[in-house]
């Protein structure tokens, strides 16, 4: 069973998040960088745990600059077989699925993985396009995923609760949380890792449609107002009569 | 050209996400100078609700009582739909099945795809949309190339009101492909608002000491009709279930009013709530650094205040 876990980067949960002056690019100086968690704690967790109860191939695909090896590296250690790396700057979604979709072209995979989103951008884009590019069934918001036989049978979110799907391979999921826990390597893993291929391909080219041309932090809070606690109907008041949210 | 809406059909209803899409697709439509389509895939009872915002023209894809989402077949269908129209923006709502299905729309219709967008786009030069970043931390503004778009807009981003149309409603031409997927079971929680969706959302972390004390939230909650809501490490715990968990891992929410009891504010916890229009923070420790995020603040014990704040919720709610 050949098995790919998309990975992306993302500063690290409580950067401090800036842009340049103008607006036009984000601040990286300072910013740590970690794998997206949903791509770490639960997409991987679990693909390398199939792989370990069912026997199979575990590969880690990033689009990025060789900056990025660290986290490719943890992958690596956390359990993945081996990694590949599309050596470019991501740009957007539509560029970034066109490079795992050229990967998988090339290397066919029975399921292909990914986090339900990433923390940064917040799109939820790449596993449904690329979906669509390689004509796959596709799982969002999955937090449970187990081999049934020939089959694999999967919890999937839907608004206001949960669906159970069965589906054969091959197909894309992408993980929210309850998929797995997250795992930390020991140092014998992280030794390993090491010695494990990570190759480095050449970027496909993409005509790019979006882009941002204003990056912008939201308007801070004017402050808040503090309210004795023997004095609750005032509150209700307040949030009925001028916030009106009541 | 035209602008199409898809509309979820939520056990045979279309609820407040897709009114808000029908809203946001006919404004949008208005300022294009194109027409506003609707579709909806499998029986909707509550037709009449999407023309109270808007939606003229209404296709419907299949009458069927059950149709089971599948972003594959759902995408083939609606892409078609969107041809036959010729759709310059498919918009839908930020939903489970929005955001599994827009990217392959996108994908098919060759379209620029930007999703949780949070504004009305500006049209006079190009075509520009706004949506929230790093979980709320920061705005940008996307510009999208070409004359093909598709859009998810998040909950709560528009504030609607009824324009009111006179539907005419149509049996679509185009038929659903076979799923390659089955659903074995589907398990919703009855009689709740689901915390995505919730206006009103009543939360507690640490600071209750444990979970035989959640009577007094469950009380407020219960009084004032919202949906319960946890911090992280009131989940790993095990005190609460973890779909009540709100942050940065957990559930994004963006409600009306967002009332958090014994709830520390780190910023994980904070990049899942701070998109609420009113924050109201209950704690004992007024150096709590969610007071910097709140808008109103009580510093004191929450087993005093939050009885407090039912009884008075009652008595001035029933004037």
């Amino acid at each position: 069973m050949k098995l790919l876990v998309c990975i992306s980067k993302t500063p690290e949960t409580t950067a401090k998040i800036s842009f340049s002056d103008d607006g036009t690019s984000f601040n990286s100086d300072g910013v740590q960088f970690i794998m997206n968690p949903y791509d770490e704690w639960y997409a991987l967790v679990r693909a390398v745990e199939l792989a370990e109860s069912n026997g199979g191939e575990v590969t880690v695909l990033h689009v990025g600059e060789s900056s990025s090896d660290i986290i490719i590296r943890k992958a690596l250690s956390i359990g993945a077989h081996k990694a590949a790396r599309v050596d470019a700057v991501p740009t957007s979604s539509m560029f970034v699925a066109t490079q795992i979709v050229n990967y998988v072209k090339n290397n066919p995979q029975d399921i292909v993985f990914f986090g339900k989103e990433t923390i940064d951008y917040n799109g939820a884009e790449v596993g449904s396009m690329v979906s669509e590019m390689l004509d796959l069934p596709y799982i969002s918001f999955a937090s449970k995923l187990e081999k049934q036989g020939d089959v694999f049978h999967c919890d999937r979110d839907i608004e206001g609760g949960i669906q159970t799907v069965e589906l054969s391979p091959p197909f894309a999921i992408s993980a929210a949380k309850g998929m797995a826990e997250q795992r930390i390597p020991n140092m014998k893993a992280i030794m390993m890792s090491k010695r494990k291929p990570l190759e480095v391909l050449e970027p496909f080219q993409v005509d790019e449609k979006v882009s941002i041309s204003q990056y912008n932090l939201p308007p801070s809070k004017s402050g808040v107002k503090l309210i004795d606690a023997d004095n609750m109907e005032e509150l209700v008041r307040l949030l009925k009569d001028v916030e009106k949210v009541l | 050209m035209s602008v199409l809406v898809f509309a979820e059909n939520f056990k045979g209803l279309c609820k407040k996400a897709s009114l808000e899409a029908v809203f946001y697709g006919n404004k949008l439509a208005s300022a294009l100078g194109q027409d506003l389509h609707v579709l909806t895939i499998g029986e909707i009872t509550n037709l009449e609700d999407l023309a109270l915002y808007g939606a003229t023209n209404i296709h419907q894809i299949s009458k069927s009582s059950v149709v089971d989402f599948d972003s594959q077949q759902f995408a083939k269908a609606i892409s078609a739909q969107a041809d036959a129209l010729e759709a310059s923006t498919v918009i839908f709502a930020h939903s489970a099945q929005g955001k599994s299905v827009a990217g392959r729309v996108a994908v098919r219709m060759q379209a620029g795809l930007v999703s949780a967008v949070n504004s009305i786009p500006e049209i006079s030069d190009g075509f520009s949309v706004g949506k929230s970043l790093f979980s709320g931390k920061a705005l940008a503004k996307y510009q999208i190339e070409g004359n093909k778009r598709v859009l998810t807009l998040v909950g709560n981003a528009v504030l609607i009101e009824e324009v009111s149309a006179t539907p005419n409603i149509q049996d679509s031409s185009i038929a659903l492909e076979e799923s390659k997927i089955k659903v074995v079971k589907t398990s919703t929680v009855e009689g709740i608002v689901p915390l995505p969706e919730a206006e009103l959302v009543v939360s507690a972390g640490r600071g209750m000491k444990g979970p035989e004390n959640w009577g007094v939230i469950e009380e407020l909650a219960d009084a004032m009709g919202a949906t319960t809501a946890c911090s992280r490490p009131v989940a790993d715990a095990d005190w609460r279930p973890h779909h009540e968990h709100v942050g940065q891992t957990g559930v994004a929410i963006r409600p009306n009013l967002y009332i958090a009891i014994g709830i520390s504010g780190a910023i994980q916890h904070l990049a899942g709530v701070n998109n609420s229009k009113v924050i109201v923070v209950i704690n004992k420790d007024e150096e709590a650094p969610f007071f910097k995020a709140a808008d109103y603040g009580i510093v004191g014990d929450l087993f005093d205040v939050v009885p407090k704040l039912t009884a008075a919720y009652n008595k001035v709610m029933a004037n």
